[in-house]
């Protein structure tokens, strides 16, 4: 089994390199600069590190992907990095959806996100929102209830302020009338561990932060900002069902430095597809709840266009911009 | 299955050849990362994370991966203190509060005492916090999840009011000195509103990661540290006097016990503060400094080469770093910049991290408990038996030394960020740290501020937060209550001593 693996492996590798090589053969003359637009232990960072893992184990790269974090004003200080990388073919980041905000919320950096090169998207996180089980909350419309009641006595926790969580927040806030106090945590760990110690009241974690909590039964999970139904959570229903028209992904991409050659493009997209079809990232992608195609090229350029507008539109609505 | 078959099975799994073996090599590794500056238990830890699934791939069980990456974390633990004491440059974060006391020993002609005692403080903190660990892993798990945002507060609070208390420095400067730490752990994005702070030169490139802590231990440690030295001997070439011989080891050994107090205190506290997410060792080691000064009958011997001083924060460092693991595997957050990559490497292996991994994986469990323990001896007996080694470095004379310091502290930074920038702010930190020594402002105290800094701000504003802005929120909690209150009795405690004095006077 093991050996019929790393065959299949071999031929996936070379059938790789030949496209590679056919589109101008590039590949990499040295250590190519893996940048994290967040801190050591988060989502992102997990998902770089076990990337760089495949990579590294099926030696898909002649050369290293070396992690490099740099977490700094909600990736403002990555964003900032690969636009004066100094050799945009060996540097390529892995984003969230702070690659569409920061750029927004802070037009000063100059950075223009389509000028980007589109490697692949390796997933789209979701987003589910989780109780206490001794909240005494067990469906949607209860939550809703009890959360009216209490006012701004109901607090959620989430990472970072006018981000993913909050930005689910203000929208419940507003959808429903209810004056839900956001709290900002540094990450989803810290969020999920005060979940399940009663600091908070509800979170809207990505499943794979709150997943430890859920298996042990401290924290239910009572709706999905999802399309359809996780596998994972089939008695959850989404938002959708309810008849409210929104959904929230997080985006799990890489990308490369604006600059970034063709040919150069063209090895890391064929590198990031090897690494998509790889059987641990596809057991880590249903593992965690994430969603989403591979996507390249145009593709990810038009998703991208499309998310800039979204979130242009949400942060101008919360008046997070002017 | 009780505890001690699970943990004497768990034992056996770790002393089998390979994963003794990979404990071995992970021990060696992490002292070398440890006593290199710059290098600390995360750099070593992050490196070689992906050797791991190598490591996985070949032996096909998921404690072999982690029994390594331990062991790398735990030799780092050793390892910080020696450069520590020898150089008097911080080999890691988490050995800064060793050089307070290592240092001046060092300069005495006692670095082989400093290193003994910084040996076995570090075994003794190890093994208590491992036995703790054993012995009540699930239940210390539910304690960390008491500690919300007005806890950790309160207990932040209480850190820096042992350094003001108790410290028998002169408390306005001591003051002064938190506050500059304070200012400068400001730097940065602030998390609650996500507006920049303090970014000078309006670069991004400069400040927008903050100030890191090392950039600054490093700055005061290693260059300021380096100045003082030849100010101070400037007429005269010094030598340090560092010879060993196998008596005066043995009596160096037979003399560590002196150092009982600080390594208890150590032991304790490092451990709790290690169990706390968001600490992790570098506050550990730094409390239990402050502690063991605290109680210590003559604080004024802390900063010139007080056994306990050193056996305080090496012990608590090795202490919390085992701590830091609890929360990580119980509870799924890391306590420390180093068991954050822990937990990355978890998720490689396909192990969920949190309440249930005791329950769910105990074939990873149990094996890992076994081998802190062996990768704790593994280390104090390498330490030991190369202490006359390191002891060499003490030998050259100071005109050798200085530069090679210069170029290590440079080598350092610039290895822990890939910064250009992290090496001018430490240059500037050095020179800065060198003035205020001449000027007697003590600097443990902006070290430590400049570490609590990010965890005090935010839990502080998350807690008003909360509470509508009522400070009442530190008081009116069942466990944050009498921690705020203890703080504030220490901070008050040197005014009630100086109006005692003018009443006495009288």
């Amino acid at each position: 089994m093991k050996l019929f693996k790393s065959m299949a492996f071999g031929l996936a590798a070379m059938g790789a390199l030949t496209a590679a090589q056919s589109a101008g053969a590039f590949e990499p003359t040295k250590p190519v600069d893996f940048v994290i637009m967040a801190g050591k232990g988060g989502g992102a960072d997990k998902m770089a590190r076990l990337m760089q893992s495949i990579v590294e184990a099926n030696g898909m790269s002649s050369r290293p992907l070396v992690p490099v974090n740099k977490s700094g004003g909600s990736g403002a200080e990555a964003l900032v990095a690969m636009m004066n990388a100094s050799d945009p073919d060996h540097a390529i980041m892995v984003t969230l959806n702070s690659f569409f905000t920061t750029p927004l919320r802070q037009p000063g950096l100059g950075v223009d996100i389509m000028t980007f090169a589109p490697v692949g998207r390796m997933a789209e996180d979701t987003f589910v929102l989780w109780v206490h089980k001794d909240e005494g909350i067990s469906s949607f419309d209860e939550f809703l209830a009890e959360a009216k009641d209490r006012g701004s006595g109901w607090v959620m926790g989430g990472t970072g302020s006018a981000q993913e969580d909050q930005i689910i927040t203000n929208y419940l806030n507003d959808t429903y009338g209810l004056e839900i106090k956001y709290i900002p945590y540094k990450g989803g760990g810290a969020v999920a561990k005060d979940l399940a110690g009663r600091q908070i009241n509800s979170s809207v974690n990505n499943p794979s932060e709150a997943l430890g909590f859920y298996e042990s039964g401290d924290v239910i999970p009572l709706v999905a900002f999802t399309d359809e139904r996780l596998p994972m959570f089939p008695d959850v229903p989404t938002l959708r069902e309810t008849g409210q028209e929104f959904a929230y992904f997080m985006q799990r991409a890489v990308v490369g430095a604006p600059g970034m050659s063709d040919d150069a493009l063209a090895y890391y997209t064929a590198l990031f597809d090897q690494v998509y079809n790889s059987p641990e990232w596809q057991k880590y992608k249903s593992d965690k709840s994430l969603l989403g195609d591979y996507l390249n090229g145009d593709g990810l350029r038009d998703y991208w266009q499309t998310q800039r507008e979204r979130h242009e539109t949400i942060l101008r609505a919360s008046g997070d911009i002017k | 299955m009780d505890v001690i078959t699970l943990l004497i099975d768990g034992i056996f799994t770790a002393l089998q050849p390979l994963n003794l073996g990979l404990a071995l090599l992970g021990v060696v590794i992490g002292l070398f990362v440890g006593a290199m500056p710059g290098l600390g238990s995360v750099n070593g830890v992050a490196i070689l994370l992906p050797f791991t699934f190598v490591i996985q791939q070949i032996t096909g069980s998921v404690s072999s991966p982690m029994i390594f990456l331990a062991a790398i974390y735990y030799g780092a633990m050793y390892g910080g203190a020696i450069s520590s004491i020898t150089l008097g440059i911080p080999g890691a974060s988490t050995a800064v509060a060793t050089t307070f006391d290592g240092r001046p020993l060092a300069l005495q002609g006692k670095a082989d005492r400093a290193l003994v005692i910084a040996a076995l403080a570090s075994f003794v903190g190890g093994t208590v916090s491992t036995i703790l660990f054993t012995g009540a892993a699930p239940l210390l798990a539910s304690v960390a999840l008491k500690f919300g945002n007005p806890e950790i507060f309160a207990l932040m609070l209480l850190a820096f009011a042992t350094f003001v208390g108790l410290g028998g420095d002169d408390i306005p400067k001591t003051i002064i000195s938190i506050c500059l730490g304070l200012i400068l752990s400001a730097v940065g994005f602030d998390i609650i509103s996500g507006a920049p702070r303090l970014l000078l030169f309006d670069s991004t490139a400069w400040f927008s990661r903050g100030i890191q802590f090392l950039v600054l231990a490093i700055g005061v440690y290693g260059i300021g540290e380096m100045l003082w030295t030849i100010n101070s001997t400037r007429y005269k070439t010094e030598m340090t006097e560092a010879r060993i011989t196998l008596g005066r080891m043995r009596a160096a050994l037979a003399g560590a016990s002196e150092a009982w107090k600080g390594t208890l205190i150590g032991s304790l506290l490092g451990f709790f503060v290690g169990i706390l997410p968001a600490a992790g060792a570098t506050p550990g080691s730094l409390m239990a400094y402050g502690v063991a000064k605290m109680v210590s009958k003559d604080p004024s011997k802390f900063g010139h080469g007080e056994p306990d001083g050193v056996a305080a924060p090496e012990s608590a460092n090795n202490s919390a770093s085992t701590g830091a693991m609890l929360p990580m595997m119980t509870l799924g957050i890391p306590g420390s910049p180093t068991t954050a990559v822990l937990l990355a490497g978890m998720v490689i292996w396909g192990l969920t991290p949190g309440p249930r991994l005791f329950t769910d994986q105990p074939d990873f469990v149990w094996p890992l408990i076994g081998s802190f323990y062996i990768s704790n001896l593994i280390a104090v007996v390498m330490n030991l038996a190369f202490i006359p080694l390191f002891l060499r470095v003490l030998r050259m004379p100071f005109t050798i030394l200085a530069p090679l310091i210069f170029v290590l502290s440079v080598v350092g930074v610039f290895a822990a960020y890939q910064n250009i920038y992290d090496v001018w702010l430490m240059l500037f930190f050095g020179i800065g740290a060198f003035f205020l020594r001449i000027l007697n402002y003590p600097l443990a105290p902006a070290v430590l501020a400049i570490v609590l800094g990010p965890i005090a701000e935010p839990t502080l504003r998350q807690s008003l937060i909360l509470s509508d802005g009522s400070w009442m929120i530190f008081l009116n909690r069942p466990i944050a209550g009498p921690i705020t209150i203890v703080a504030i009795v220490l901070i008050l405690l040197p005014l009630v001593g100086l109006i005692r004095r003018r009443l006495l006077r009288r």
